[in-house]
């Protein structure tokens, strides 16, 4: 790979296939955030599958190119959102209900379902609050750790410039 | 009612909801930013003076997350379930001085730290680290201590790099290393009591605790990642390094998060252990860590001339200082002269603690106004700065006379309450402990002569006094050491004394979790 | 005892990494010791957890034929994962600040520091 000319892109071939395969990482992420609370897995996981895609993106494409399409200041902006919906929620259940991060939605129609007992497959609109603390970490741990690499990956650019 | 019981989940969630928030106002307006941020440090610090009153009238309060009714630990077979924030004397004690250094903090960094694109992350950070000292002094769960204790370090480590000098990151490094260790160490001592006790609330595992020989190992453990966490000597050199290195403002908030692991050393030692292990040797460790720490913190500030690193190695004797009071007390908790002069002991450690993140907080504030206006920390480069800094110096003053121990300032009061006691015990402790009180007067002496005595050196003509909002900063601290030098009686026994009696008394923090 | 192979390994990792972290003068590797330190401390987490014929701990999917008796507790897992999710966040962070220092040192040395006595 010669970096000075290509701008730091691979080749064709790990391009194409990037590309190929961003959108099923970014679906399995999603499903990954959306089942935290019936599956193995959660916010956390979810959110670090679709940072991965990110970095995979950073790597076949070069940093140059991604920083244009995906600002480090917007990433940082998702990670507020993400971590101010999950105190805002933990907020909500001392406001409305009992105590700080009371489960205030079990009962109501949204995420309110108990799911049978026995061996099922689990319902996907349970779990109250839980889902919506996952959404709220994927969205974070998304944020956080993209703009991590990709502010490595431009500190990497500026002390090879110094040199 | 509702909002007045859960002031403790409030008081850990605001300062976290508030810092994700910041970005967001921000992008409104940097002035709607520094006054929310001011607002919620102000409401901060109005919610912890009604706890900390709530608890030293009606004693200790419990908030378990989550719960239909938190004043109530849900309990199954003996095992309290989710998290539960247990806020005795002692930790509403230690809520008080968080608060207050964060608002000074707060209010000093609106003109101190200047503008630019991180600014709005500074005040993140410095709220995350306030929720993170928080969270450390009012859990009761084990593991939330451990995570808070990561929070707190993490967010103290970003801060201490803010400004991205060569100095600030590597002081920055240093603490998060040697913070990362301890706070693995207690992970593993976490661990230790997980495998025999299948619990992690505090309370609970002090019920059943055995003192076996893992638990000996995890005391080792915990002893020794908090003693380096609060900058005691074997493992003090971190503490001069990034103390001396971070913006004044946060330097004043470190010394008060060093302050929250010596809560955390001092609550594993009371209320986890207690009567159980070898006070007497642990008391005596602990006391020898003081006396090593007071006197080697005060022989290495004599010869600095980097004004904040100074002001550092005497954070680390006056942590001595702490650090002796309640060995004393723990070496002495069981027997007849407990009663006597123990608590006395403990009542100047502890009622030290306060009096030092207050004066200490205040000499780190008036350094930074001096970086602020002249742009160097070398003591040989300043002179004369009497002539026009007329409130900094001031302010300095108080504050050098305060931790010499000088009459009517509060470092007198907690400083006699420690010599009276440790006489007792033997009078070795209190003749070092006064000869590093003389040693600190006199290089105070010769930071006060070098930076504001004298003739206006020519290249610092036109320094004028700082912006007023750092004056404000270092006024509100100002206020808190004279209030407790005038009226340190009253501060001992309506603050101090229900904080010492909570540390001793162990039964009464394992029955409010625990019922009965 | 060959269960006691996981305690060895975490006594191991835990002293190679305190090695790494207090002989060694490269930055990068003081980093690598303080993730070996947690990886040992993960390792005895997780290992405490562990039961013989234990299933994962959700009702709705319980195999036929096992009891709820059977379930693992899961406090492990999750303060493995909540330490590995810190440890992620520490190291990023040590990570950029040997950058930091290596831009404006121009060297890994651990010796070639700026802040002395």
């Amino acid at each position: 790979m010669n970096d000075e000319t290509n701008d730091g892109r691979m080749s064709i071939i790990v391009r194409t296939i990037a590309t190929m395969m961003l959108p099923f990482i970014l679906i399995f992420s999603f499903y990954v955030i959306m089942h935290g609370h019936l599956t193995p897995g959660g916010g956390f996981q979810g959110g670090a599958i679709a940072a991965s895609a990110i970095v995979m993106m950073i790597a076949a494409y070069g940093h140059k190119m991604m920083e244009k399409r995906i600002s480090e200041d917007g990433l940082s902006m998702v990670e507020s959102v993400g971590a101010a919906i999950f105190a805002v929620v933990a907020f909500i259940g001392v406001i409305m209900a009992a105590s700080f991060m009371y489960n205030f939605l079990v009962g109501t129609p949204l995420f309110g379902e108990t799911p049978p007992f026995g061996s099922n497959p689990g319902i996907l609109n349970s779990g109250g609050v839980l889902p919506i603390l996952n959404i709220a970490v994927g969205m974070k741990v998304i944020g956080g750790l993209a703009a991590v690499v990709l502010i490595m990956a431009l500190a990497g650019d500026k002390e090879g410039d110094k040199k | 009612m509702i909002y007045n019981e859960a002031i403790p989940a409030i008081l850990i969630g605001l300062p976290l909801l508030a810092a994700f928030i910041t970005p967001i106002i921000n992008l409104a307006s940097r002035k709607a930013r520094n006054a929310f941020v001011i607002a919620v440090l102000a409401i901060e610090e109005l919610l912890i003076i009604l706890l900390a009153w709530h608890v030293f009238t009606d004693g200790i309060v419990i908030y378990t997350m989550g719960a239909k009714n938190p004043g109530i630990v849900p309990l199954q077979a003996a095992v309290p379930i989710r998290i539960v924030l247990e806020i005795d004397g002692m930790a509403a004690f230690m809520g008080l001085i968080s608060c207050t250094v964060a608002m000074a903090a707060g209010i000093y960094s609106i003109s101190f730290i200047k503008e630019g694109n991180g600014k709005s992350r500074y005040y993140t950070l410095l709220l995350i680290m306030l929720a993170g000292m928080l969270g450390m002094e009012f859990t009761g769960d084990l593991f939330n201590l451990f995570v808070f204790l990561e929070i707190l370090s993490i967010a103290s480590c970003g801060l201490i790099a803010y400004r991205q000098h060569a100095d600030a990151v590597e002081g920055a490094f240093k603490y998060l290393v040697v913070s990362n260790i301890a706070a693995l160490f207690v992970l593993f001592a976490i661990a230790l009591f997980y495998a025999q006790y299948d619990l992690l609330n505090i309370a609970a595992i002090a019920k059943v605790m055995q003192y076996t020989q893992l638990d000996k190992i995890a005391l080792v453990l915990l002893v020794a990642a908090f003693a380096m966490k609060c900058g005691s000597v074997p493992m003090h050199f971190w503490a001069p390094d990034s103390y001396s290195t971070a913006p004044a403002a946060i330097t004043a908030m470190l010394v008060a998060a060093s302050q929250a692991s010596l809560y955390a050393l001092f609550r594993v030692c009371f209320t986890l252990y207690g009567s159980l292990m070898d006070y007497q040797t642990i008391g005596l460790a602990i006391i020898i860590f003081g006396l090593l720490s007071m006197f080697i913190g005060v022989t290495m500030a004599l010869p600095q001339k980097d004004i904040k690193r100074l002001m550092a190695y005497h954070a680390i004797s006056q942590t001595g200082y702490m650090l002796l009071g309640v060995g004393v007390g723990l070496y002495l908790l069981g027997s007849s002269d407990f009663n006597v002069y123990g608590i006395k002991a403990m009542e100047g450690g502890i009622f030290h603690i306060i009096n030092h993140a207050m004066y200490k907080g205040l000499l780190f504030l008036t350094a930074g106004a001096i970086y602020y206006r002249l742009g160097t920390r070398n003591l040989n480069e300043m002179g004369g700065l009497g002539h026009t800094m007329k409130f900094t110096s001031i302010f300095f003053i108080i504050g050098a006379l305060a931790i010499a121990g000088i009459p009517p300032f509060n470092g007198f009061a907690s400083k006699l309450l420690i010599y009276e006691a440790c006489y007792k015990v033997s009078p070795i402790l209190s003749i070092v402990a006064m000869l590093v009180s003389v040693l600190t007067l006199a290089s105070f002496i010769k930071v006060f002569h070098s930076a504001f005595m004298g003739p206006k050196m020519h290249d610092v003509k036109d320094v004028k006094e700082v912006p007023k909002s750092m004056l404000v900063g270092m006024a509100v601290l100002t206020f808190v050491i004279i209030f407790f030098g005038l009226f340190p009686g009253w501060v001992v026994s309506h603050i101090v004394h229900p904080a010492v009696m909570a540390l001793v008394d162990k039964t009464a923090y394992i029955n409010a979790v625990m019922g009965g | 005892m060959i269960w006691n192979v996981p305690f060895i390994t975490v006594a191991l990792l835990i002293a190679i990494g305190l090695y790494a972290v207090m002989f060694k003068r490269n930055l990068i590797k003081i980093a690598i010791g303080i993730t070996i330190i947690e990886s040992g401390v993960n390792l005895f987490l997780i290992t405490l957890g562990y039961r013989k014929g234990g299933v994962a701990p959700i009702y709705t999917n319980l195999p036929s034929g096992v009891t709820p008796q059977q379930m693992v507790l899961p406090v492990p897992q999750a303060l493995t994962l909540t330490s590995i999710v810190i440890g992620v966040a520490v190291l990023a962070l040590m990570l950029s600040f040997i950058m930091k220092m290596y831009q404006h040192n121009k060297s890994l040395d651990s010796h070639s520091r700026r802040l002395k006595g």
